[in-house]
């Protein structure tokens, strides 16, 4: 039984699915530019306008990023064809959606999360986007009571890539592993720049509950959730609603609601008498697309080494857990690169990893400090010649000065490891500094030991190595 | 005779397709098209269980354009043409809430 | 030179300078005075226009410049073809007034080889149907007798050739209605193989059966026209990535060894006074050294209800966009669905909202395998049934309509009667196939008949062929 947050014997079922907006200069199926930010409705076409008489054409470069997506996702490519999807919405310029029904472009992927958790991808396929309403009126510019709204077509035709997750995702925390996972992998691989913030990536969830051992319960599509930290909320209060309706006796009706940041809870979107039946058929202005496999594997073998494998090499490389904090946030800002040139160049890579996780936030992906700057002060540390305490120091005045030699900055501080038999000296006068804080260390209170790490580091003016210290008082206490 | 389609079917049909047809009409295009359908109803005697649907008049494939940017029509040209528009975009009274 | 009243003819003199483009149209201009308020073929005469580039024409060839093959020659356009700034109206009232802001494919075409736009012409709303009797803004009377259908949907295009307003003109043919009309007017209508011509700014009905086609006076001029439109466009992901057939050059071959198809188990329908005709042609064309070959089509008899469950299906998603939300009439409305349903129901007439609602239906969810999935079928044993017979023959004969032009209201009390109009041209389409209607002789109340000649895809070589050997011999 995993930890889900939820009451006991209860599973969490999610199904993700994700729009990628494509990198595309141009949209799926006309030449207007795909840009966001522009004035509005100046990216503008018969096509992307629905006028009478427009005709697409498929962007070959999207096919290219959308192989790109299911290949880095483990898919297989496959013959396929695009079908219209038949509504009626403002925002849908020929009333029907250009996408791909039963026969989409990569499907049975799978995406592993940290810690080996598999979460299989049923396909991903290529579809057009919509234009834009903004409602104005009514109640704070929601939907629901609003007086008109204003259509931008910009967007309508943007190229998108609609990933569909299988239902394997059991809590919320891989949920947003899974999202923040994809987002590397798009970012990577070029497709997207997936920023939720903007719309070019957008996250539904399929959230439903079951007693473990019972069939799938009836799941609800959560919209509307604009962030990472959006898809953890939602789906926790989706879970918590869920249960709370069926342990007093109700069902779940199988609807789509929209999650609402502000008040932290989901809401049934009006539903009308007849749900659409969108009559997909076969889109008869376009002609079947199938890569061959030389395409294929060209776009395969120029794939760049995803995120993952790269945490893998770095937590090899550096002795860091493949899960942890360091190896992920160094991987997701590019800087792993920049760690193995310091390991090559004779410098401490366990070490090095830690300064740049701690320290390189705001340095991207080409570093300022040169890293074998960085490796001569990971050397200087591993020889035992200056403390930590002393090298995070020598560190800050390195990246100020966007270099430096770390042992003669350290000399002109006046840093210098201390030699053992002194830092003896100086437990001894802590000790005497502070008998009651030592009676209780030696007593079992392992609070005490901060404030006599502290005093005997001032007494030594910071010169101590403080894990020496730490490691002379357990000794001396020899619990 | 009305045994393929009823009224009601042809009322949710106009629905779907957005018609906003009167009673006198459902009940005329009810007895037309029930008509027709009693026509097309020739095909069902056909074995079609081996046969392929056609969907294409002339078998092309793999047809693409170059990610280029073209010329986009003029905002002004394309608005003058608009039923309503304002600050820049098109005007439309609100939605009863959407699917998408 | 004045006399010869052919695209090829005009283009000919007005490129030698022998006539102006400005004489020519002024001309074509004189007959539409005196003759359109009756017959209406046009939805709009551009005249102004129309002079303007004449003028423009002249000015070139003055400078001793070739302006094109269809220098000066004046022609029509159906009015669901876009022309940037012109209204494009569909005969619709939801597009009344409306002006695209971009040219079809074909409209740049013929401009640039030099042709003078008289006008759009008048057709059935959105093309659906067979006698133009549809337009919301009046019929089209066929100008050989007016109290006769013209035929549809592109009724106005047939109406203008065979009146003279223009020397050639452009229809769409998606069940038959170019050739169709074509049969009626008694002037030569072609259908090329679909995917040959682009459908780039063709306003359109059922996106896998529309075609644009020629109608002319001669053989000749019509395939003059088909190798100026046809031929590869970017813009269209359906065309044909192939230059245009070369046609002209082959008119004089003859048919000697040639083998044409007369089918044994054609649909009944037609009348005698077509059949005879029909027969005629046969004769005519064994006498030049053809060989008759009977051809069975068993399939043909479940076209039309192939085509009646796929068209509207189509046209039911490309007539969505008609929502009075872009542009096109708008009732307003305070909420956005009953804005919809008011400016369609508003906007549309009743044989559109008809194959609307009948193809929305065929399409929905719980019919979609009974009615569009079984007709996908059946449109497959048709073009099998085609391609075994074309084994044996190099092109088919039948006749192009059952009947020759009918009068006003005569089929229109009931849908399904109307359809049957097109029994002969439907195949066709679903197949994907050239065809053209030639005149061949007069029926019934003297009215003109036509004779279908049907080729394989990309038959249009031979399908001419045969046809300017029935022109010489009509």
């Amino acid at each position: 039984m995993i930890d889900n947050g939820l009451p006991e014997g209860w599973e969490l079922v999610v199904g993700l699915e994700v729009h990628v907006e494509l990198a595309t200069k141009t949209k799926l199926f006309s030449g207007s530019p795909n840009r966001f930010g522009d004035e509005p409705n100046t990216n503008i076409d018969p096509v992307t306008l629905g006028l009478p008489g427009a005709l697409p054409v498929l962007n070959q470069h999207a096919v290219e990023l959308a192989m790109r997506i299911g290949l880095a996702l483990n898919c297989t490519v496959q013959p396929s064809t695009f079908h219209r999807k038949n509504y009626f919405y403002p925002d849908l310029p020929k009333a029907y959606q250009i996408t791909q029904y039963d026969q989409p472009l990569n499907i049975d992927g799978f995406l592993l999360l940290r810690g080996g958790v598999r979460v299989g991808i049923e396909r991903a396929h290529m579809e057009e986007d919509t234009g834009k309403s903004t409602h104005f009126g009514g109640t704070g510019g929601r939907i629901h009571g609003s007086d008109y709204s204003l259509i931008d077509f910009n967007r309508a035709g943007v190229p998108l890539v609609e990933i569909v997750s299988r239902p394997d995702v059991r809590t919320s925390e891989q949920a947003r592993q899974y999202v923040n996972e994809l987002r590397g992998i798009l970012v990577a691989i070029g497709a997207s720049d997936a920023k939720m913030e903007e719309g070019s990536m957008r996250c539904d969830a399929n959230v439903s509950v079951r007693k473990y051992g019972d069939p799938l319960g009836t799941r609800c599509e959560i919209k509307n959730v604009n962030s990472v930290r959006s898809i953890g909320r939602a789906i926790d209060y989706e879970a918590r609603r869920q249960i709370d309706l069926l342990e007093t006796g109700g069902s779940i009706r199988q609807e789509t609601r929209h999650w609402d940041e502000t008040d932290g809870r989901t809401h049934t979107l009006r539903t009308k008498e007849d749900a659409d039946d969108y009559r997909y058929f076969l889109e008869p202005d376009l002609v079947p697309l199938a890569p061959d496999a030389e395409w294929v594997e060209r776009v395969r073998a120029a794939l760049p080494v995803l995120p993952a494998a790269r945490r893998t090499k770095l937590a090899e490389l550096t002795g860091a857990d493949v899960d942890g904090e360091a190896v992920a946030v160094v991987v997701e800002r590019s800087q792993d690169e920049y760690v193995q040139t310091v390991a090559s160049l004779g410098g401490d890579a366990g070490r090095a990893l830690v300064w740049v996780q701690q320290a390189f936030a705001e340095e991207g992906e080409q570093p300022r400090l040169p890293a074998s700057d960085l490796a001569a002060l990971t050397i200087l540390e591993r020889d035992g010649k200056i403390t930590a305490t002393q090298a995070k120091t020598v560190l800050i005045d390195m990246l100020d000065s966007g270099g430096g030699d770390p042992a003669a900055i350290a000399a002109a501080k006046g840093f210098e490891a201390l030699d053992t038999s002194v830092i003896e000296k100086f437990v001894d006068d802590g000790i005497a500094a502070q008998p009651d804080a030592w009676a209780k260390y030696c007593g079992g209170e392992e609070k005490a030991l901060g404030s006599l790490v502290g005093t005997i580091m001032k007494l030594s003016k910071g010169k101590a190595d403080g894990k020496v210290v730490t490691a002379i008082l357990q000794e001396r206490r020899g619990i | 005779m009305s045994d393929r389609l009823s009224a009601a079917v042809v009322a949710k049909v106009a629905r779907l397709a957005r018609l906003n047809i009167s009673e006198a009409e459902v009940e005329r295009y009810t007895k037309q098209l029930d008509g027709m359908l009693d026509h097309f109803a020739d095909i069902d005697g056909l074995n079609l269980a081996d046969v392929e649907p056609m969907t294409q008049a002339f078998p092309l494939a793999n047809v693409f354009r170059a990610d280029v940017e073209q010329p986009c029509l003029d905002r002004e040209e394309v608005l003058a043409m608009a039923p309503a528009a304002e600050q820049g975009r098109f005007r439309v009274p609100p939605s009863g809430g959407s699917d998408e | 030179m004045s006399n010869d009243r052919t695209a090829i003819g005009i283009a000919a003199a007005v490129n030698s300078g022998n006539v102006t483009s400005t004489s020519v149209l002024e001309e074509h201009l004189a007959r539409i005075a005196e003759r359109e308020n009756e017959v209406h073929a046009f939805n709009l005469v551009t005249s102004t226009q129309a002079r303007e580039r004449a003028l423009e024409i002249d000015a070139q060839i003055a400078k001793g410049e070739n302006v094109g093959p269809l220098a000066g020659v004046p022609i029509a356009l159906k009015d669901n073809m876009c022309t940037r700034g012109v209204p494009t109206t569909c005969s619709s009232k939801i597009l009344e007034g409306w002006k695209p802001p971009y040219n079809a494919t074909v409209v740049d075409r013929l401009y640039a080889a030099g042709a003078v736009f008289v006008g759009k012409t008048n057709l059935d709303e959105f093309a659906m149907g067979s006698s133009t009797e549809n337009s919301a803004f009046g019929p089209t009377r066929n100008p050989l007798d007016t109290s006769r259908v013209p035929g549809g949907s592109s009724g106005g295009s047939a109406a203008a050739v065979a009146a003279g307003f223009a020397a050639v003109s452009l229809g769409s043919d998606t069940g038959g209605s170019i050739r169709q009309p074509a049969a009626l007017c008694g002037v030569v209508g072609v259908k090329p193989t679909y995917g040959l011509v682009s459908r780039y700014g063709l306003v359109a009905f059922a996106s896998s059966l529309d075609q644009i086609g020629p109608f002319a006076t001669t053989v000749a001029d019509a395939a003059l026209l088909t190798e100026i439109i046809a031929g590869h466009d970017p813009m269209d992901s359906t065309s044909i990535p192939q230059k245009a057939p070369s046609l002209l050059s082959v008119l004089d071959r003859g048919v000697e060894g040639l083998r044409i198809g007369r089918v044994t188990d054609l649909p009944e329908g037609a009348d005698a006074d077509v059949l005879e005709k029909l027969d005629a042609a046969f004769l005519a064309l064994e006498k030049v050294g053809a060989t008759i070959v009977d051809v069975t089509l068993p399939s043909l008899s479940f076209a039309l209800t192939a085509y009646y469950l796929i068209a509207p299906a189509e046209a039911s998603s490309n007539l969505a966009r008609y929502d009075g939300v872009r542009y096109g009439a708008r009732v307003a409305e305070n909420d956005i669905n009953t804005m919809y349903a008011n400016t369609r129901a508003k906007g549309f007439g009743d044989e559109v909202k008809r194959r609307i609602m009948l193809g929305t239906y065929a399409l929905s969810a719980g019919y979609y395998d009974a009615y569009y999935g079984k007709a996908l079928k059946v449109r497959r044993l048709i073009s099998n049934d085609f391609a075994d017979a074309y084994t044996k023959v190099d092109v088919i004969l039948t006749p192009t309509s059952p009947t020759v032009a009918f009068p006003f209201g005569s089929k229109t009390d009931n849908p399904l009667a109307m359809y049957l109009c097109d029994i002969f041209t439907i195949p066709t389409n679903l197949a994907g196939h050239p065809a053209m209607s030639v005149p061949f002789g007069t029926g019934q109340a003297n009215m003109p008949v036509g004779v279908q000649v049907m080729a394989p895809t990309l038959g249009e070589e031979v399908m001419f062929r045969v046809a300017a050997s029935l022109e010489r011999a009509s």
